[in-house]
């Protein structure tokens, strides 16, 4: 799996380093998330993919392959 | 010809080629589609878009409003820069509510700070969902071993001190009381559509009552004031947003404005969704029997609710995004054209008000298959329609202006339904199908009657 953050959208919740604190961190200068795991290992599906869900901004994704999310 | 048409298709159009939608409440005062805006809003927005598809328009007095639907032309919409839409502008109902020099909304970046700072960050939840547990504990204490209550009273005065407690502090909930709840319930009705007019129009009772209702507002926060003079400073840790305006010497007016403001985004729409969560839990029995065990279940280890309420409850969260599907709080997001705007192919120029509706968006047969149906499966498993469909699932709106309240409001109406249904069961009092909203004001309320009979459980 790929992890897509959309900058643009990001509000600076900073709920997704509630849930995959490994996958996703914070650029306290531009307020955004930062990925500082693109493709995390398999059995840190379930953070990701809660914190895909609970992004109050919709901001992130997750895409099975690379191209998929052009 | 052919030449010319195949380069106007190209070439965007204007608004004179937009589709305007028929005339369904007869056009009395002049004023296009206000009237039918005023008494039947879900028709004239449904009808935009069966008659004229992907955008059309009507009137508004002197205002043309072009509403867009569907996936492609809400993201335009809904990504379209900050500096070509004005979202005051659009809402001219909310002026007086607010007063004079109260912001309707800040900008991307100023919200953003906001949330850094303050009440929305994520860390903060956690006490927020202690503070909602002690509120709707309160609510409930005098309630008895069973009886009937008044939801849109009901949820309408929780939410106030939820907010107020969550938004403005703690001290400030513990100043104010139902008096504050039902004037600013008359604040809420003040929002009649009569305001694209002119929204000091003489003579118009909506209007009247809203102006009292905020001159009420106003000398009860004089009143906290005063007697926040009198108990002189308190200590600098201790202060809340209420002690730094009173010390930059803001007038009670204008301090009331500023708490409306914080308030107003956050409360009928939580009130109103709290209210239909439960309504449509009454009605589908067997919805309501997952969710109570499920809670049941959640909870049987003991585990605090200000826990809970943050974590993961998938059969609730579904029926609250059910709910919001179904019943949004905001049927129509408006924003005024300040720079000339693409939407659908169409040039849009400045002064015109551009919309999207959440209401007709959140019911497209193509994104939510047997869209009038209640069905909180939509969101599990794989379906997950609100992710699967993120330009038009748009309870919250989308893009860079999306609710930022929004996992507020969740983890609210979580916390809420973790007590209500910890320590009571519900049944409607009406019909189910006599529940409706009134949809009469831009802020939209339950209709009257709308009750609920409880009784304490006896398996717990």
């Amino acid at each position: 799996m790929k992890v897509v953050a959309e900058l643009d959208l990001c509000q600076g919740h900073q709920m997704c380093q509630g849930e995959a604190p490994d996958v996703f961190g914070f650029d306290e200068g531009a307020d955004v998330v930062v990925v500082l795991d693109e493709h995390p290992d398999e059995s840190l599906r379930p953070q990701v993919q809660a914190a895909v869900t609970y992004c109050p901004a919709m901001a992130l994704a997750i895409a099975e392959n690379d191209k998929e999310h052009a | 010809m052919t030449d010319s048409s195949s380069s106007t298709s190209e070439r965007a159009l204007g608004v004179a080629d937009i589709p305007e939608v028929s005339v369904a409440v007869p056009d009395a005062d002049g004023h296009g589609h206000l009237a039918e805006l005023r008494t039947d809003p879900v028709a004239l927005l449904e009808r935009v878009h069966a008659e004229c598809g992907p955008i059309g328009r009507f009137r508004l007095a002197d205002k043309e409003v072009i509403m867009v639907t569907g996936a492609e032309a809400n993201e335009q919409f809904f990504k379209a820069p900050e500096s070509t839409l004005d979202q005051a502008a659009a809402y001219p109902f909310m002026t007086p509510i607010f007063g004079h020099g109260v912001v309707f909304d800040a900008s991307p970046e100023e919200r953003q700070q906001a949330l850094k700072n303050q009440a929305l960050r994520g860390d903060q939840m956690r006490g927020h969902a202690t503070t909602i547990e002690n509120e709707i504990n309160r609510m409930v204490s005098d309630w008895g071993d069973e009886g009937e209550v008044d939801l849109l009273d009901f949820f309408a005065e929780l939410t106030i001190y939820n907010t107020a407690a969550c938004l403005v502090g703690p001290s400030f909930r513990e100043e104010i009381d139902a008096r504050f709840a039902e004037a600013y319930h008359g604040l809420e009705r003040g929002t009649d559509a009569l305001a694209y007019v002119d929204p000091y129009l003489e003579g118009v009772e909506s209007f009247e009552i809203r102006d009292r209702s905020r001159a009420t507002l106003v000398a009860l926060v004089q009143d906290i004031i005063d007697r926040r003079r009198e108990r002189g400073t308190v200590p600098r840790e201790e202060r809340d947003l209420l002690d730094v305006l009173i010390s930059l010497d803001m007038s009670a007016d204008y301090i009331t404005g500023v708490f409306i403001s914080m308030l107003f985004a956050g409360h009928h729409t939580s009130s109103g969704t709290s209210a239909w969560t439960l309504i449509e839990l009454m009605r589908h029995p067997d919805v309501m029997a997952e969710v109570v065990d499920e809670l049941d279940e959640l909870y049987a280890d003991g585990s605090e609710i200000s826990f809970q309420a943050l974590r993961s409850i998938p059969h609730l969260e579904s029926v609250i995004k059910e709910t919001l599907r179904l019943h949004p709080p905001l049927i129509i997001l408006m924003r005024q054209v300040v720079e000339e705007i693409e939407l659908a192919g169409h040039l849009i120029p400045p002064g015109a008000i551009v919309a999207s509706s959440p209401r007709v968006s959140n019911r497209l047969a193509s994104d939510f298959p047997d869209p009038e149906r209640f069905d909180p499966a939509r969101y599990r498993d794989q379906r997950q329609e609100d992710l699967q469909n993120r330009w038009t699932w748009i309870p919250f709106g989308a893009g860079k202006h999306r609710c930022v309240g929004n996992a507020f409001a969740m983890m609210q109406i979580k916390a809420i339904f973790s007590v209500l249904l910890r320590d009571f069961e519900f049944e409607l009092v009406q019909p189910g199908e006599t529940y409706r909203d009134d949809y009469s004001k831009m802020v939209i309320q339950l209709q009257r009657p709308c009750r609920a009979r409880y009784r304490r459980r006896s398996d717990r």
